[in-house]
């Protein structure tokens, strides 16, 4: 297929707020893209949106050949399309391990009740595959450990592990680094995307930090005011003097921990 | 005609009894996050309080007009006692826990308040009925209209807009209204919100008192009067919105029309009426009819 | 797991075989006692996931009436039958309830589910071919035609309740394992991450109610056989709070919580109505406010604590 994500008029309005408008985007498949645009500029919006967390007021949203416009979250994440959120959604009274037992156990029973109460918590399988994607997503040194206890970035990646644990086809990640220092930034990115790499999963970011963006997206979307204004590589957007007025403000030199990760 | 005029009658002297009970409960509720039912005791206090000592002045034939002062007086000296008892000695190590652990604490507060009835009162039924004859009758059209009821009605309406008033208009108002939107918020500013939460505690008591005085009169003050009272008042609340007084006038008011209405035409459905109007609200204002809904979470 | 199911069910069975041993009041009592602990059982359920009713009294009273109800206006007295009929009820009353009480939580959850409770103590107070105030008597059952006679009778019935009591012990037990059954924590933690895993914490929660729901209308149903009399108060809030005292008291840690728990609540009620007349609630009350207080999970909790073991999921 071409595009695995085509959304049509999308639209929010909250009463006579008017938070998304005309938004037209068609993503093919594997396409990893970055989202940025300042704050209330209508990206987490448009990610609630796509993940069923806020029904349109117009437009469609399309994933492979299902319309999903409006669907429940519950709905669109058995379909295929997960998330990770700007304040992790994760368990916090139980361990690492735990979290993702639940997570994966989930994602084996089916929706619907009886499957539920049928499935046994932990088996074998599941268990597995916990301990592969705690692996995976290199936390397995606090596999045992509270996740109320857990530092920022390993509950990111935790929120972001558990998020794949449906084996979704799209994943969006909203704000994968913010609350993260400087120097680890690029680090979590660089677990997150190897953990991604070769399993056919598209990506779209919403992020603040362009360097963050110019490292891994290969498409960016500038969002203003509701809408999206620019929609090109990196280089191209990035380098877009209004784009530079409105978002992200002058290109810098590169810092120095950027130019590590170049 | 005469069944609706009635209803109308029946059902005002109803809504001003149950905004009496309701509107401490609700501002407790909207500053503190509590519900508090002990709520119930300061009702069934305020009762006994009001059946003993008015009934003494009463008997002793002392002026009738000082009689309802001496109501008011009651109340707000048992409202006080009673208020800081439990704010300060109970409320005080449980701030921060869970909502539904610390209604369970209150639930038995007034579970040990409610023996401490008995022990102090014994199990007879006290009746106070003076201040009844005193307010004697008025003729209204075809029908005869308790003066006391009147006075209900009326006193009811005066500390609702004097309540609404005080919220609005006065320094002391205002600070309870920014602690009811946002406690964390009004503390950053430099609010004593501990002090807030003693003298709302302390005047929801001393409402909840008065409404078991006020109510004195016109019921059998016995055991028992707590425990009916604590759930009419939370479905005034709940319906009205909690922390809003303009809510808590307006459930009362739908609640008392709406049960005058059962008992007139068809008093089996008399409490299914209360709570089914109130079961109705949540279904479609899950927040109340006079909140604001919760902002978003992600 | 399945030790302690071994254990549990060696404890049911040493009981049953004890009981002709003990005294009537004692095993009058206990069959009280354990009937309750159904109720118990299913506020455990709700409890682990956040939730606490207030209103559970509905359905143990809708048990009991239903079975009240059966041995008045009809010919039937198949013990099995009249249980049957009576969780059948509770579990329709709670599937229709459901659909409306899923969607609160916390307060609301707890106070909505009150006020139904309350509906129907209105109901039952007002109408008289129920009973009215004063409630009525409910017949003696017969268990598969045989009619036992005398003290027989007491023994009979305790041990089809200690019956019921084992077998939803096992059962929920078995839920716990499941998937539906273990997402209590993270139901409390965090609903939106469930719903994007594909759960319906809605869903969820509207099965647990009608578990709870169904063990509490044959808990309601057991009682009113053994105390052989139903009324309105079994509908009333404080019947309601009763069960929730004893959750709280007991803990939600073990499914036996439920039981010990409810035992050791009737004994205690049993003894202060003897030595202490007129401040059973002081007592009550006390209780619970250093419960919550000092030992937040509950006197169960002492013992995993005694024991080392870290807190159960």
């Amino acid at each position: 297929m071409s595009t695995i994500l085509a959304i049509q008029n999308l639209g929010k309005a909250f009463g006579s707020l008017v938070a998304a408008r005309d938004i037209n985007i068609a993503v093919p498949p594997l396409q990893i893209i970055g989202i940025i645009g300042a704050n209330g500029a209508g990206k987490t919006t448009f990610v609630n949106m796509i993940t069923g967390y806020l029904r349109p007021s117009s437009g469609t949203i399309w994933f492979k050949d299902i319309d999903i416009t409006g669907r429940p979250s519950r709905e669109i994440s058995r379909l295929g399309i997960a998330r990770s959120f700007q304040v992790p959604q994760i368990f916090p009274s139980l361990t690492v391990f735990e979290n993702m037992c639940a997570a994966t156990a989930i994602a084996h029973a089916s929706g619907g009740l009886l499957a539920q109460i049928l499935t046994p918590l932990h088996s074998p399988a599941t268990t597995a595959k916990a301990e592969a994607a705690v692996e995976l997503f290199r936390i397995g040194s606090y596999r045992n450990a509270l996740a109320a206890t857990l530092p920022q970035g390993v509950r990111k990646l935790l929120d972001i592990a558990m998020a794949l644990a449906g084996a979704p086809r799209v994943l969006l990640l909203d704000e994968p680094t913010s609350g993260i220092a400087i120097e680890e930034k690029f680090d979590l990115m660089d677990v997150v995307m190897s953990a991604l790499k070769n399993r056919g999963i598209t990506v779209l970011f919403v992020e603040h930090d362009m360097d963050i963006v110019e490292r891994y997206a290969d498409r960016v979307l500038a969002f203003y005011d509701g809408t999206v204004i620019a929609d090109g590589s990196p280089v191209e957007t990035l380098e877009n003097p209004r784009i530079q007025e409105l978002i992200s403000g002058p290109k810098l030199k590169m810092t120095a921990v950027a130019a590590l990760h170049a | 005609m005469l069944t609706a005029f009635a209803i109308l009658t029946d059902g005002l002297v109803y809504a001003a009894y149950l905004f009496l009970v309701a509107v401490g409960l609700t501002l407790i509720f909207g500053v503190m996050k509590i519900l508090n039912v002990a709520h119930g005791s300061f009702y069934a206090y305020g009762a006994y309080g009001a059946a003993i000592a008015v009934g003494v002045y009463f008997d002793q034939g002392f002026p009738a007009a000082g009689g309802f002062l001496l109501m008011v007086l009651v109340a707000m000296v048992i409202g006080l006692l009673l208020g800081l008892i439990l704010e300060r000695g109970l409320l005080r190590l449980v701030y921060g826990k869970d909502e539904v652990v610390v209604v369970l604490v209150t639930y038995a507060a007034f579970l040990i308040l409610e023996d401490v009835i008995q022990l102090l009162w014994g199990p007879n039924s006290y009746s106070l009925y003076q201040p009844l004859d005193v307010a004697g009758n008025v003729d209204v059209g075809p029908l005869v209209l308790s003066g006391y009821d009147i006075g209900l009605v009326v006193f009811a309406a005066l500390v609702a807009a004097s309540a609404s008033w005080a919220l609005r208009y006065t320094r002391w108002g205002r600070l309870l209204t920014v602690v009811i939107f946002d406690r964390e918020l009004a503390a950053s500013f430099g609010v004593n919100v501990s002090l807030v939460y003693t003298l709302t505690f302390v005047l929801g008591a001393m409402l909840g008192v008065l409404g078991g005085v006020v109510m004195a009169p016109k019921i059998a003050v016995t055991l028992g009067i707590g425990v009916e009272v604590i759930v009419l008042a939370f479905a005034v609340v709940a319906i009205g919105g909690m922390g809003s007084v303009g809510g808590a006038f307006v459930g009362a008011l739908i609640v008392g029309l709406c049960r005058a209405a059962a008992v007139h035409l068809l008093p089996q459905i008399e409490l299914f009426v209360i709570y089914g109007v109130m079961a109705l609200v949540l279904v479609f204002r899950p927040q109340g009819l006079f909140t604001r809904a919760q902002p978003r979470k992600i | 797991m399945a030790l302690r199911s071994i254990i549990g069910t060696l404890g049911f069975l040493l009981i049953a075989l004890a009981a002709p041993t003990l005294p009537a009041w004692l095993v009058s009592l206990a069959t009280v006692a354990f009937a309750n602990g159904l109720v118990v059982l299913g506020l455990i359920i709700l409890w682990r996931a956040g939730l606490v009713p207030f209103g559970q009294a509905l359905y143990y009273a809708i048990g009991a009436y239903t079975v009240a109800l059966i041995g008045r206006y009809s010919e039937i007295r198949d013990v099995l039958a009249m249980i049957a009929a009576a969780a059948l009820l509770s579990a329709l009353t709670a599937f229709l309830t459901g659909f409306l009480l899923a969607r609160y939580r916390e307060i609301f959850f707890a106070m909505l589910s009150l006020a139904m409770s309350m509906i129907l103590y209105g109901v039952l107070v007002k109408t008289e071919t129920l009973g009215s105030t004063d409630g009525f008597h409910v017949e003696l059952p017969t268990y598969f035609d045989y009619q036992p006679q005398g003290e027989m009778h007491l023994l009979v019935l305790f041990w089809l309740v200690l019956a019921f009591c084992a077998m939803s012990a096992l059962l929920v037990s078995l839920y716990f394992r499941s998937v539906a059954g273990s997402l209590a924590l993270p139901v409390r933690d965090s609903e939106i991450r469930l719903e994007f895993l594909g759960i319906s914490v809605n869903r969820l929660i509207h099965l647990k109610l009608v578990i709870a729901s169904t063990l509490a209308g044959i808990g309601g149903a057991l009682a009113a056989l053994s105390i052989e009399h139903v009324d309105p108060n079994m509908s009333y809030w404080t019947t309601s709070g009763g069960f929730v005292f004893v959750t709280i008291l007991a803990g939600a840690g073990s499914v036996a919580a439920a039981f010990v728990g409810s035992f050791v609540f009737e004994l205690l009620k049993s003894i202060a109505y003897d030595i202490l007349p007129g401040t059973w609630q002081i007592f009550l009350g006390s209780a619970l406010l250093l419960t919550i207080l000092f030992l937040p999970e509950g006197i169960g909790s002492l013992f995993g604590r005694l024991r080392g073991r870290a807190k159960p999921v």
